[in-house]
């Protein structure tokens, strides 16, 4: 299927967003700032990285992440004419409700979350199954700076640049069988310190469970993350070890994930199962198939202000049919929400 | 002007609120979607002050000060007036002021149809508030007033269908409805105990 772009909607993009240069700037004076400052201060506060954008909070690396962060390929993937979103704003507005449903809430709660030590369990189709330390199960790769757009199903979207590695070098490295045709992804489930597992009025059953058909998963496009904005992640966004897959709605990328298992079937995924009309297995985006409380022929980009509200169109996968309408030729995505 | 002092400050208490937040959004201190947040907020204020205003009538018979039915007709004025501001801001904020999107979700959306009942039936309560409408509608005004016990239904539905996880919150706003809907049964009505009986003035 081919997909054609609107030119129009790239003007206006650049139109609306002449920002990228100004952050750049900022960038740039911060890390040749740092640069000057980064004799005097202890290699653990390693300001060079968190300097990359502006406004970052230093977080406290685990040493497996400090160690691999100099070795990172820095932009690997970029986005054209797209303004990054605040650090403050992609770490103090997150849909994580095992911290709460508000969108303050992860910031407030997360805090309490351990990622260290942190096992990961990759099991089920796989000729290499195991359970890893976090530390371990990092070794084999190596991490890539993916700045990418990130489109919430509840029609707002922001910019930003993640650290990861492709899931197709963690299939490399566990083999999964002839049988595996789909990857499932688990939430940690610790109701003592995520508060949203505590609410007796939850209708998700927990724990957080999310899946990707396995060349979905192949897609170079789709990562795990463990950093972003040049430093780890903050627990509001999924520390340790999180999904990343752009051309889907954000709710598919599963946070602080505890276990990967390669099956069979498609995997009975969270939203699905609440809200089986609304969150559909794909959840591709895709501008002309409407959510059934809302359009998604556009979202707000944030920071949106109140007298400008930052309204954009939608592009179909998230702009990134290139590299992945392919995997669904011949898919009614009408159908296949 | 009776009770001059404690209508203004519920005045002052009700018109607070939407002007602070215009402050809080100017000042950023709304996060990175401020329109969506005022979008919200004025909603819930909207069911909040629905709430209270229907609070009133109980807590008149309960207390017997008559303060209470003195400030009624204001509080329910708020409460269209916070209406008026939710559902500008969602055109403003959330439509971006997209009249032909405005017809598809009208259309399409159960809870946009539900909320814009509940908008209008609010309309027809604050056209028909004024005494004139009282006097010209008689006994009918009371009838047609009791709209307000649909429009509770209304808002109460409107709010579950966009609640999507956790509806704790929800049966907070819900279970107190219910309870001033259940008052409103003329036999609990007439069981609600006198807190304070009037007191002849006695010298001791």
């Amino acid at each position: 299927m081919l997909i054609k772009l609107p030119k129009a909607s790239d003007c206006k993009e650049s139109d609306v967003t002449p920002e990228p240069f100004y952050l750049s700037r900022r960038a740039l004076l911060g890390s040749s700032l740092a640069g000057l400052a980064v004799g005097a201060i202890p290699r653990w506060a390693n300001a060079d990285d968190a300097a990359r954008y502006a406004g970052v909070e230093s977080g406290k690396a685990p040493g497996w992440f400090a160690e691999k962060l100099p070795q990172t390929k820095w932009q690997a993937v970029t986005v054209k004419d797209e303004a990054i979103t605040p650090f403050k704003d992609a770490t103090h507005y997150n849909n994580f409700y095992e911290f709460g449903t508000d969108k303050g809430d992860p910031a407030q709660n997360a805090g309490a979350l351990k990622t260290e030590p942190w096992t990961v369990v990759v099991d089920g189709e796989v000729g290499k199954p195991g359970r890893y330390a976090l530390e371990d199960f990092m070794k084999p790769y190596q991490l890539e700076e993916r700045i990418y757009r990130l489109r919430c199903v509840e029609a707002w979207s922001m910019v930003i640049p993640w650290i990861g590695f492709p899931i197709s070098a963690l299939l490399k490295q566990v083999e999964p069988t002839s049988n595996a045709k789909y990857i499932r992804f688990e939430t940690l489930q610790d109701p003592k310190v995520m508060p949203g597992q505590r609410s007796g009025f939850a209708l998700i059953d927990w724990p957080y469970v999310e899946g990707l058909r396995l060349d979905e998963a192949m897609n170079p496009l789709a990562i795990l993350a463990v950093g972003m904005y040049g430093r780890e992640l903050p627990n509001q966004n999924g520390a340790p070890l999180r999904l990343v897959v752009p051309w889907k709605y954000g709710f598919k990328s599963v946070k602080s994930i505890v276990r990967i298992s390669l099956v069979e079937e498609q995997p009975k995924t969270t939203w699905q199962s609440i809200a089986a009309d609304e969150y559909g297995f794909y959840a591709n985006v895709n501008p002309q198939v409407d959510h059934p409380r809302w359009t998604q022929a556009r979202e707000r980009r944030l920071p949106s202000s109140l007298f400008s509200p930052n309204v954009r169109d939608t592009q179909m996968f998230n702009g990134y049919a290139d590299d992945v309408a392919a995997l669904y030729t011949g898919l009614d995505l009408r159908k296949n929400y | 002007m009776r009770s001059g002092l404690w209508r203004l400050s519920v005045f002052i208490a009700a018109a607070v609120w939407p002007l602070f937040w215009l402050y809080e959004a100017w000042s950023l201190a709304l996060g990175p979607d401020p329109g969506k947040v005022l979008v919200d907020r004025l909603g819930l204020g909207t069911l909040i002050l629905l709430l209270v205003t229907l609070c009133m009538t109980p807590m008149q018979k309960l207390t017997g000060w008559a303060g209470w039915i003195a400030v009624r007709r204001q509080l329910g004025l708020w409460c269209f007036a916070y209406v008026v501001l939710h559902l500008c801001a969602y055109l403003a904020f959330v439509l971006g002021f997209d009249w032909s999107q405005l017809g598809v979700e009208l259309r399409k959306r159960p809870y946009i149809i539900v909320g814009t009942l509940g908008f209008l039936c609010l309309l027809v309560l604050a056209v028909t508030s004024n005494r004139y409408s009282q006097r010209r509608l008689g006994g009918r005004w009371k009838k047609l007033h009791r709209l307000v016990y649909v429009i509770l239904g209304l808002g109460l539905l409107h709010m579950l269908w966009i609640v999507r996880a956790d509806l704790k919150e929800w049966s907070i706003y819900a279970f107190v409805g219910i309870c001033l809907l259940l008052l409103r049964i003329p036999a609990v009505m007439r069981r609600i105990p006198r807190l304070y009986k009037k007191k002849p003035v006695s010298v001791v």
